[in-house]
């Protein structure tokens, strides 16, 4: 099981932001994306995860391996934490999210409606979704925004436990997670010359 | 599939969830007209079918713009596009919790409003039995326009706008249907269009409201 991505164009708004993106992630390997704001670390990342296509390239992924946490954690305010990552591990098919409370230390939460948690423990909550999909292949953006060193190093943990049982992850973040065998990739080398656009979507842009 | 209409339903229910917030609008509208038209029974018989569809479809137009735009702003929405659930699957869930949710309250709270618009005897079970069948309808095509608008921050307007002109068949049938059984005429011809509509609706408009869907998220 793989992930190879190979001279990807991206756009956002109908703009091109990165071209010719390749890279390859096998089995137990991580890779961090870096780069200045804006560059498209979170556009490149939507299109790996299958919510916006490619203006060109290969995106080569194994089909039902992927789980994809954005921005927005997708925590409902009024379930409880426990009923939050049931509902999530019921949409992956799954039953058991006792390992995910556990390796995020929600315990002691579990029963507090998600609205009542400060914003690091929502993004713990976040993160601990991850767990419950049971996909190997993990798409993060910014996943450790709002976390304090504790919980960043729960993350790093789970990162690691997730690499040792085979499993990827493709993450964008700005911070060192202590992830030494890690590799990184600047997308800055990838910055898309800026050409005229007229593709369909170009006419109601 | 079903831990996502559980789980509409559980929201729905829960504070700020908007459960009462259609059956309550058309309690309100309902309850309103006997004191605008005034005290003339003959009168009210005579307009209940088309004041209660009337009432019932604007309740549901109200409940629209949570249907998806609340998983859009928390960020569930990509998270349920990247999920196994398809995407048609997820519109059509969507659809029908909104349906049991807003839709199922009119169709049994109808009767009872029946009642104070003094509506003639024989035009309770054909006012429940159109409502039955034309409210899914409503939820499917509000999915449809809940779909089209859901990046557009304030997007109410729009999404009235665009869902009114669909929601016109079904209401033009099924006030029909309420008519013509309250006055005690042949209701077949618009009792088979009404369903025939509403099946059309529920095979053909979630794949529509999937593919916008698609686009929107990008």
């Amino acid at each position: 099981m793989m992930l190879q991505v190979s001279d990807l164009t991206i756009a956002r708004g109908g703009i091109p932001v990165l071209e010719g993106v390749r890279f390859t992630l096998t089995q137990g390997q991580a890779l961090v994306v870096r780069g200045p704001n804006g560059i498209g670390k979170t556009t490149l990342l939507r299109t790996i995860a299958g919510l916006q296509p490619p203006i060109s390239g290969q995106i080569d992924v194994p089909p039902e391996s992927l789980v994809y946490a954005g921005h927005a954690d997708g925590i409902k305010a009024t379930l409880t934490v426990a009923e939050n990552l049931s509902f999530w591990a019921q949409v992956f098919g799954k039953k058991d999210y006792s390992q995910a409370i556990e390796a995020f230390k929600l315990g002691s939460l579990s029963t507090r409606p998600a609205g009542a948690l400060s914003a690091g423990q929502k993004r713990r909550l976040g993160l601990a979704r991850l767990l419950v999909t049971g996909r190997a292949i993990w798409v993060l953006d910014e996943p450790t925004v709002s976390l304090d060193t504790e919980a960043v190093a729960m993350f790093a943990h789970a990162v690691r436990a997730h690499l040792a049982t085979g499993g990827m992850a493709l993450m964008a973040t700005h911070i060192d997670l202590g992830l030494n065998e890690a590799q990184m990739l600047d997308v800055g080398a990838f910055k898309a010359k800026p050409l005229s656009n007229s593709d369909f979507d170009g006419a109601f842009l | 599939m079903i831990a996502l209409l559980l789980r509409d339903i559980r929201l729905a229910m829960r504070a700020g969830g908007g459960f009462g917030l259609g059956l309550s609008f058309f309690l309100i509208v309902v309850v309103l007209v006997p004191f605008g038209v005034g005290p003339q029974s003959a009168l009210l018989t005579v307009i209940a079918p088309g004041v209660l569809w009337l009432g019932a479809l604007l309740a549901c137009l109200l409940s629209l713009d949570r249907i998806l735009a609340l998983d859009w702003e928390d960020g569930s929405l990509d998270l349920l596009a990247t999920s196994p659930v398809p995407m048609e699957g997820i519109v059509s869930v969507k659809a029908l919790a909104h349906w049991l949710t807003t839709g199922l309250p009119l169709v049994a709270a109808a009767p009872v409003l029946g009642l104070l618009l003094n509506l003639s005897e024989a035009g309770y079970k054909w006012l429940i039995i159109s409502l039955f069948l034309g409210t899914p309808a409503l939820s499917v095509i509000g999915t449809f326009g809940a779909a089209l608008t859901v990046g557009l921050k304030r997007g109410g307007l729009l999404l009235s706008l665009l869902v009114l002109p669909l929601y016109v068949p079904t209401l033009i049938f099924g006030a029909e249907v309420a008519r013509r059984g309250a006055e005690g005429f042949d209701v077949t011809t618009p009792l088979l269009m009404l369903a025939g509509i509403t099946c059309g609706t529920i095979a053909l408009l979630p794949f529509a409201s999937a593919a916008v869907l698609r686009v929107n998220l990008r």
